[in-house]
């Protein structure tokens, strides 16, 4: 059982705050609360949420949790914490003064994260969480309760938002036009600019714009393109939409930092540890611990692995140009720790691994990249001279957003007859097709018309389909 | 500073909010079962019969889809150290170990529940919409007496005596009289020594009086019981099947499911269920499980044979006035047509004892086109607690056995 009582805990993280503020880490209030492994398996399913809408899949996600739980093939999380003012972190009863100790450092870098890194500020309002999860909750709940709608048909709407959740606008810090901007800008676009030799260049062939075209630019964002353009919808079917959206908006930085904002954490957890003055046993089992959360998954990536070992590498290296005073001016001007502060402001995953992750840091990580041949897994490349860009490729294309297909409207009223037209933006890598016919049927539903999906098969062009009679997918020419 | 919400228990008991998330869950997830139940029925691994056996079920149910890419895609992992291109590090269409991308993958909703076979015969015949059986009276018996307690009395024979409450009655008393021995015949009536303890010695008997506290006729306590008659239902199942050289392993296997289900079913709803299993040729006999569906014979089909045993067999021993009958053959329905009069009359009379008897013709896809049936030769009997059903594959075996079991006819008690 437990070793420990509030008192330490109070103890402890007093002694952790003075090194936070030391080191000048930028926070939220923090608040904890202590929970059993019930609790904590509840709260897991609802992403650590105090307050969320029903759906049958988080039954499910707590169902899948449990059993992996029970059957001792997971542990639970020593943390979880969520974005929001004041930041609320969770702490399990059964855990030992050594991992409340440990995750109480961890929690204050997510937290210093959430409030500094563009991809939360930009998004979310930390102090709207949990009261915008609240009232959505409520709202659901209104909807299922109310007897001319009730829960099959609430579900039936939740359960077409989810599977098209996650194709929305991907990067927080770009804002979204509106129709009439989005109106100037392709009318100065289609301007000829002002070319010194316009009159001795043969006149290109002008298309004509099409202003009334419904989107007049592609649409990411496809729940609420359909919101907004299918007028046959409900208020309160409307209104789901948007909950659904905003939920996903709320997680999209927490997808698009998990290797950021995690390697942050237990870079910080590791620093505060070390400098706090632990009883030798806390100090050796904190040791054990840290090499747990912190260690490779062979074959996978592990993103506390990978991003603490990115930080150090940031730290080290900008340290070390600054000691030799290297020739570039700009860059030596700036110590490891400085750097590191500007970078979890200014970046996201894909930015971040881009820019930190070096030749010599995938080769010391052995990042490979690895195909299905036949029955088994098989490496294909190592991060060797010639070949680790091409891992760094695969390997960024696996990273937030970045693996999830880009969909985007093209036409609301395709072929005059109101037909949907998407197209996936591919690159290299095919859609399941399973999971495609599935989630285009879940799109027909909303959108109650004919819907398609332009996409690359096996290197041909495919469109899909979903109409009355179902689904089809043929090549294009 | 930040603040500590301490744990309450009392917070925790009432806080199981994925309660009602998880029961909608779980109602998909029976549902998906249901849709699925042909197929799984189906799957040889449950045709078997222990019950509290947990058995996996694939449930391809319950899926969240989204757009997501094919799993025929190159991944970027880490190693420790020494990674060598053409390593095999995994196998393939199985999740890699600690992968942190888990939900953007397709196929990890592939996933087996444990159900135990009762759950899933549960699942099977809540399904099935047999109003009559709703109805229908089962033919119930009067049987074995057994004595129960109820209750206790003052009087009884000697070996119901409660020694506990007689010894705790005597212990009362004592404490109401303040522990003094009374004169026994001031209150209530002596007892005899002959009823209880032995006979003191004589000689002894006054120096003991003083300090005994003899139990009195009032402190005798019995447990009162009664006999209790339990009304107890009987069904017998018979297993008709053809074993002769036509019928081969995989008919053999269709035949097996179906018996399966129907045993399952019938011990669903009676407390009491035999099996009996009757192979026939040219001749019948009663044969163990094993042989019924393992060994195979040979030589020519007479199905009267084989009704006629069945015949036999339950007047000897299942007399339809204390036993439900349900019988079934198993044929390919290649009998000799000299045969096929004697096999419709010895029908005839199995549908008068029989609660249900039906005929399934078993034709894997296509023979019965061009092999003789004897589905016609049936369709002319009128009982209604008959059926005959063609099974060609798996997939028909559960249609097959709700058609079967909707003719149940209604009894009215034995």
């Amino acid at each position: 059982m437990a070793n420990w009582d509030i008192k330490d805990l109070e103890y402890w993280d007093a002694a952790i705050r003075e090194h936070v503020d030391d080191v000048g880490l930028d926070c939220y209030e923090q608040e904890f609360e202590v929970c059993d492994h019930g609790q904590m398996l509840g709260y897991m399913a609802y992403h650590g949420m105090p307050a969320h809408y029903p759906h049958w899949s988080f039954g499910k996600s707590y169902e899948k949790t449990k059993t992996l739980y029970d059957h001792g093939a997971t542990g639970l999380p020593y943390e979880m914490v969520i974005n929001s003012d004041p930041c609320l972190g969770y702490l399990m009863t059964d855990n030992s003064l050594c991992l409340q100790i440990l995750t109480i450092a961890h929690v204050y870098g997510h937290n210093d994260f959430f409030k500094n890194n563009f991809t939360f500020t930009s998004s979310t309002r930390a102090s709207e969480t949990l009261s915008k999860f609240k009232t959505a909750a409520d709202r659901v709940r209104n909807y299922m309760e109310d007897p001319s709608i009730g829960i099959d048909k609430v579900e039936g709407i939740l359960d077409a938002a989810h599977a098209l959740s996650m194709n929305c606008s991907r990067n927080a810090g770009i804002r979204k036009l509106s129709p009439e901007e989005q109106r100037k800008r392709l009318i100065e676009g289609s301007r000829s600019g002002n070319d010194p030799f316009e009159d001795l260049t043969p006149k290109e062939e002008q298309a004509e714009l099409d202003l009334r075209k419904v989107p007049l630019e592609p649409d990411e964002d496809i729940l609420l393109f359909v919101r907004d353009h299918n007028p046959h919808l409900m208020a309160w079917q409307q209104d789901l939409l948007t909950i659904v959206h905003d939920d996903a908006m709320y997680f999209l930085p927490q997808i698009e930092t998990k290797i950021m904002n995690e390697g942050w954490a237990s870079y910080w957890h590791h620093k505060i540890m070390n400098s706090l003055d632990l009883p030798q046993d806390i100090y050796m089992e904190f040791l054990v611990r840290h090499n747990q959360v912190i260690c490779p998954h062979p074959g996978g990536i592990n993103p506390y692995h990978v991003g603490f070992r990115v930080w150090h590498d940031i730290e080290q290296r900008f340290d070390e140009q600054q000691a030799n005073g290297a020739d570039d001016v700009d860059r030596s001007s700036m110590s490891g720790r400085d750097k590191m502060f500007e970078v979890r402001e200014s970046d996201r995953d894909v930015s971040f691994l881009r820019r930190f992750l070096t030749e010599d840091l995938m080769r010391d990580l052995d990042i490979f990249e690895f195909e299905p041949k036949g029955e088994n897994l098989v490496v294909t490349k190592v991060s060797d001279e010639d070949n680790w860009r091409d891992v760094k490729e695969t390997f960024l294309k696996s990273v937030g957003m970045r693996s999830q297909p880009v969909i985007k409207v093209y036409d609301a009223d395709y072929g005059r007859n109101r037909a949907l037209y998407l197209k996936h933006e591919a690159d290299d890598r095919d859609l399941h097709i399973g999971y495609a016919e599935k989630s285009l049927g879940h799109l027909y539903k909303l959108w109650g018309h004919r819907v398609l999906l332009e996409t690359v098969m096996k290197g041909k062009k495919t469109l899909l389909s979903y109409g009355e009679h179902g689904f089809d997918a043929k090549l294009m020419r | 500073m930040a603040i500590f919400r301490p744990f309450s228990s009392s917070d925790a008991l009432r806080s199981d909010r994925s309660a009602g998330d998880r029961q909608r869950h779980r109602d998909k997830l029976r549902e998906a079962i249901r849709d699925n139940i042909a197929d799984i029925i189906s799957e040889e691994s449950i045709i078997g019969r222990q019950k509290d056996r947990v058995i996996k079920v694939p449930i391809r149910g319950i899926k969240e889809y989204r757009f997501v890419f094919g799993d025929n895609q190159a991944q970027a992992g880490t190693g420790e150290g020494e990674t060598e291109p053409g390593q095999v590090i995994g196998k393939a269409g199985k999740e890699g170990e600690g992968s942190g991308k888990a939900g953007d993958q397709p196929g990890v909703d592939y996933y087996e529940t444990d159900v135990t076979l009762e759950e899933l015969i549960e699942i099977m015949f809540e399904d099935l919409e047999l109003p009559d059986m709703e109805r229908k009276i089962l033919r119930e018996v009067m049987s074995e007496r057994i004595a129960k307690r109820k209750g206790y009395r003052k009087a009884g024979v000697r070996v119901h005596l409660d020694r506990r409450r007689t010894a705790k009655a005597r212990i009362r008393r004592m404490v109401a009289t303040g522990g003094h021995v009374g004169s026994p015949s001031t209150d209530g009536v002596p007892m005899t020594t002959s009823e209880l303890a032995p006979q003191p010695d004589p000689s002894d008997e006054a120096a003991v009086d003083d300090e005994r506290f003899p139990f009195r006729r009032d402190d005798l306590t019995y447990k009162r019981l009664v006999e209790d008659t339990r009304e107890e239902s009987n069904a017998v199942v018979i297993c008709v099947m053809d074993t002769s050289g036509s019928m081969d392993s995989m008919k053999k296997y269709l035949a097996r499911s179906f018996f399966f289900l129907l045993y399952q079913f019938v011990s669903s709803k009676y407390q009491n269920v035999e099996l009996v299993f009757i192979g026939h040729h040219t001749q019948a006999r009663e044969v163990s499980e094993e042989e019924f569906f393992h060994k195979g014979e040979s030589g020519g089909t007479l199905i009267s044979s084989g009704y006629n045993k069945t015949l036999e067999i339950i007047y000897d021993r299942f007399h339809p006035s204390l036993w439900n009958v349900y019988a079934f053959h198993c044929s390919d329905g290649d009998n000799f047509d000299s045969d096929n009069a004697n096999a419709i009359k010895a029908a005839k009379e199995l549908c008068e004892v029989c609660n249900l008897f039906g005929y399934g013709e078993i034709k894997p896809l296509g023979s019965h086109y061009y092999e003789s049936s004897m589905l016609d030769m049936f369709r002319r009997i009128e009982a209604d607690n008959f059926q005959s059903v063609l099974i060609e594959r798996k997939e028909d075996i559960w249609p097959s056995f709700k058609a079967f079991l909707s003719r149940d006819k209604v009894t009215s008690g034995a």
